[in-house]
């Protein structure tokens, strides 16, 4: 199947790193295996008050009379707040589209657009009388036509989610990039591939929780929020009508999950709105069912249509990519995840030219939210599903048709069609080692021979993109009008009068070990031991610039914040340094704590004499510089800083991590089950900063993906009813469904990084779906039954492709 | 809201004598009234195992289990594992060696599954490791340095077997 080629792209300069790369520990565990995390939910202030959610039970309804007079005689509850009452307060909630007409709001207005909306909170001395209370509140509906799926809601005499909107569409952008109709005219022949990727989400173990508290005597609202969301406090403010410096959100708060989805923009307005209004701390913890259906936190729910054309000798010569997403109620950010894939839009693969027609749909369904990838993982599907199409037509191995397309690594940057340049990569070498870690020859000898015991089996392969350091110009794309081009990341690093050394940034981290990740860098970069570095988290007044870890970004970003910081600290103990050794600061240069002459390093002064000064003696500062060695340091995110142009090529994020899954399913034929026998990833995201952390995202992803594959779907019936309430119908992926999974790690550096290093935060997500997928219909195509093209692939799916069948091609198995 | 009811409950190897509602349930409990906050409520519904604790050794869910119905019995939180300088346990210790966590939100429920694991199942099969944790969800790291930290610390038993038959367990 394939020649033994080593390696091409082995970091050269991985043996110069003295921390990064390096097994060690990741500093966040220890306060977590001991139950000492601070999660929300954990914080109850003196005189706390809680929420209780009501909720609609309609898809879309007129909301007539609200009757809270039952509720408020509850003993303990304190207030009933109501849609209409909140409204008249406060602004909607931010569209990042042009859709003035969709309002969304924390509590609906007039009419819910879906099944599971909050209607209305009540505020009690408990969670328990809360919820109680919430019970008691009783509301007339009138029942209002609604459309669940997204072709019908895209027809024009479909019912409106937003009648005053006009249409369902929310947004419709076509683009064309490259030669079309030569390279069309190039190709052999063309393959089209409908898939459907179903409404799923990252479903946190951690629900959505805020607490929120008003001193009006210093004119600030407190907020702990388990959150993962870019201007987090700009927008509250925004939505209360007071100024951004009144509200101070605070980022030391462990958050348990995200993957993206923790936005929690109206659970923040509601709870803020109410803490100022009752003068008390204000507590909203999501159950799971509210945290399932209220909290818009839903994630793509697409219909693809992929055609390649290709030439006979299996060349791709153009990729036109269909999308129909359903953004559920209100779209909010989620109409940007169509934006995202325009920068991978051809996958590692060589395509000269693309077409790309995106369409955003409101339905009746919950709210849709960022996902892991923003949109990447369905496109990536949807793509590989084309790709798997072509090689079952031309009879080609899959392996050698992605082989035979993908970029060199000669070629890079490499601009694709859509005008994003990738970085770097070794397509080929990461195949190589996937095929080597899952001793291919034995896995086919293994698929073989479940074959012929009577089961299904098949083999699943995806090569995939991981686009990293995310930035802000899907904005742009989705809304010309809107020409944010900044998204930046910044760190401040203190040498405090003791000599110890101090990192301060200001995000929430819900798992990804940034303290451990900062504190290695700034190891790294000022030559001492990570262990001897502190890292805090500045609050949103204190702290700096930062759009939150999103978009496998911070390794990108943030280390290069650290980097810039970094090397100013340096410049200014250079240039203490060199006064103290009379000599000018060209003469001299930092290493490891010491500032020493460059042509004779036995001249030098240490760490200690350099704070010394620095803080303590003016006489022997160079003169005019600032004491205290303190350095903050405000980063773009690298390659940012350009709109789309007028022809709509565009550069999307700088960085490329790749990645290949080769899985072996093996499917009993009598029930449909898929068990996934072997799972084998090989990963390039360039230089790693600490292994066992990007070890775990990969594993992590990959097991997300499994769930997406097989298990995860939010269901709804025709009439508008979830059908997944709980974690018995929402089926998350246990140690029983998920394999050992086995991961060698590629290293291409990237060259617009500090260290070389790409993200990681989206690994394995990017690519299991995809691989999964393959394998079933790799099984299912072999004993002559048709793929299936939709995600999750339930038993039942399986069971009806297998019973589809003639007997004629039930022969051929 | 229904009746009050006293509960005695020994926990972490403390009697606790309290006063709770009939509804309260063991996770509320533990969380609210005593200030144990490790012990994390995921799906309220005793599906996710995020809210695992020890009674009398064996881990339950403690969101489906009313505080009364554990009175007069002894329950084991994540906060009973440590020494009392905050040392790690031997399965605390492997998972930070192999990193068997990322958000940290299922971890305490985790550990717990796994303590129970090394202290009552002599010497576990792979199918005894994946009932053991099969019930725990962990949406971060797809178990595989779970997986690796359990083999860690029954490693460790194993050696501690050998050499000192008294001892099993680093509790």
């Amino acid at each position: 199947m394939t020649k033994k080629v080593e390696p091409v792209a082995v970091a050269k300069d991985k043996t110069l790193h003295r921390y990064l790369s390096k097994p060690a520990r990741v500093r966040e565990d220890r306060r977590f295996v001991t139950g000492n995390g601070r999660f929300v939910a954990d914080l109850t202030p003196s005189g706390t008050m809680h929420i209780g959610l009501v909720t609609s039970p309609y898809p879309h309804a007129r909301i007539v009379a609200i009757n809270v007079e039952q509720a408020l005689k509850l003993p303990g509850v304190v207030a009933v707040l109501t849609g209409a009452e909140l409204a008249k307060a406060t602004e909607p909630l931010r569209q990042y589209i042009d859709v003035p007409e969709v309002q969304w709001r924390p509590l609906a207005v007039e009419s819910t657009r879906y099944a599971g909306e909050w209607v209305a909170a009540v505020v009690a001395d408990s969670r328990a009388l809360a919820e109680d209370g919430a019970e008691l509140v009783v509301v007339d509906y009138e029942p209002l036509p609604f459309v669940m799926d997204p072709e019908r809601a895209a027809q024009d005499d479909a019912p409106l989610v937003h009648p005053s909107h006009g249409t369902n569409v929310m947004v419709k952008r076509e683009f064309v990039w490259g030669d079309v109709a030569a390279n069309r005219a190039r190709a052999h022949a063309t393959t089209k591939v409908r898939t459907r990727w179903n409404r799923n989400s990252t479903v946190p173990l951690e629900t959505f929780g805020v607490v929120a508290d008003w001193d009006q005597h210093r004119s600030v609202l407190d907020i702990w929020a388990s959150i993962q969301m870019p201007q987090f406090p700009e927008q509250i403010a925004g939505a209360l009508r007071i100024p951004t410096n009144q509200v101070r959100v605070h980022f030391d708060v462990d958050v348990g999950g995200s993957y993206g989805v923790k936005r929690g923009i109206k659970h923040g307005v509601l709870a803020g709105f109410l803490a100022r209004q009752l003068g008390v701390p204000i507590k909203l913890i999501e159950d799971r069912s509210e945290n399932m259906h209220g909290g818009d936190f839903h994630g793509p729910d697409r219909i693809f249509e992929v055609e390649l054309a290709y030439t006979a000798d299996g060349e791709f010569t153009n990729i036109r990519i269909d999308v129909l997403d359903d953004e559920g109620a209100y779209p909010g950010r989620s109409p940007l995840q169509l934006a995202k894939p325009i920068g991978a839009i051809v996958g590692p693969y060589r395509i000269p030219s693309a077409e790309y027609n995106a369409i955003a749909v409101t339905t009746n369904k919950t709210g849709q939210v960022a996902v892991r990838g923003f949109g990447q993982s369905p496109t990536n599907y949807a793509i590989e599903a084309a790709v798997d199409a072509v090689a079952r037509e031309l009879g080609m191995d899959r392996m050698e048709l992605r082989r035979k397309n993908f970029i060199q690594p000669d070629e890079f940057p490499y601009k694709i069609p859509s005008g994003t340049e990738y970085d770097s990569g070794d397509y080929p070498g990461v195949l190589d080692k996937a095929i080597e870690i899952a001793n291919l020859p034995e896995l086919l000898r293994e698929c073989e021979t479940i074959r012929a015991e009577g089961r299904l089996a098949g083999i699943g392969v995806a090569t995939c993109l991981e686009p990293g350091g995310g930035n802000a110009i899907f904005e742009n794309i989705m809304d010309p009008s809107t020409d944010k081009s900044t998204f930046p990341e910044s760190c401040r690093i203190r040498v405090d009068g003791g000599g110890a050394v101090t990192a301060i940034v200001s995000i929430s981290s819900a798992g990804q070990a940034h303290e451990t990740m900062v504190a290695t860098l700034v190891g790294e970069e000022l030559g001492i031991d990570p262990d001897r570095v502190a890292v805090v988290r500045a609050d949103s007044l204190s702290g700096f610039p930062s759009q939150s870890p999103v978009g496998s970004r911070m390794a990108i970003v943030l280390g290069r914040a650290l980097h810039g910081a970094a090397s100013e600290l340096k410049s200014k103990m250079c240039a203490i340094g060199a006064r103290a050794l009379d000599l000018t600061p060209d003469e001299v240069a930092y290493c490891d704590g010491s500032v020493a002459s460059v042509k004779d390093p036995s001249v030098s002064i240490g760490w200690d004499d350099l704070v010394g000064i620095a803080h303590r003696k003016q006489h022997l500062m160079p003169p005019g510089m600032q004491p205290g060695l303190e350095v903050m340091h405000v980063a773009h995110t690298p390659k940012s800083g350009t709109l789309t142009a007028p022809d709509g090529t565009v550069q999307l994020y700088p960085c490329f991590s790749f990645e290949v899954h080769v899985v072996l399913a093996d499917i009993d034929p009598s029930t449909g089950k898929v068990d996934l026998k072997r799972y084998f990833i090989a990963h390039d995201c360039g230089t790693v900063i600490n292994p066992d952390v990007v070890r775990g995202m990969v594993y992590g992803g990959t097991a997300h993906g499994i769930g997406v594959a097989l298990y995860e779907q939010f269901a709804f019936n025709d009439d508008g009813q979830p059908l997944t309430q709980s974690f018995m119908d929402y089926l998350l992926p246990s140690a029983h469904e998920v394999p050992v999974i086995v991961d060698a790690e590629h290293c291409t550096p990237s060259p617009y990084t500090t260290h070389g290093q790409k993200g990681v935060g989206e690994a394995g997500y990017m690519g299991a779906p995809a691989a999964i997928a393959g394998a079933v219909n790799d099984a299912l195509t072999a004993c002559g039954a048709e793929p299936i093209h939709s995600l999750p692939i339930k038993p039942s799916d399986i069971w009806r492709a297998l019973n589809a069948r003639t007997p004629n091609q039930e022969g051929s198995s | 809201m229904g009746s009050n009811h006293e509960v005695h409950i020994e926990v972490n190897g403390e009697l606790r004598t309290c006063t709770t509602e009939a509804r309260t349930s063991l996770a509320d409990f533990l969380r609210d009234q005593l200030g144990l906050t490790g012990t994390h409520l995921g799906c309220e519904h005793g599906v996710c195992g995020a809210c695992t604790v020890l009674l009398n050794g064996t881990p339950i869910r403690s969101c489906i289990m009313l505080a009364a119905q554990a009175d007069g019995q002894s329950v084991t939180t994540i906060e009973g594992l440590s020494g009392p300088d905050g040392e790690l346990n031997g399965v605390q210790e492997a998972f930070c060696k192999t990193h068997a966590l990322q958000c940290g939100f299922c971890t305490p429920g985790m550990v717990l599954a796994v303590q129970a694991l090394v202290d009552n199942v002599p010497e576990p099969t792979q199918q005894d490791i994946d009932d053991a944790i099969g019930g725990n969800i962990c949406r971060c790291t797809g178990y595989v340095q779970i997986r690796e930290a359990i083999e860690l610390v029954l490693g460790d038993v194993a050696k501690v077997r050998t050499s000192d038959d008294a001892t099993v367990g680093a509790r």
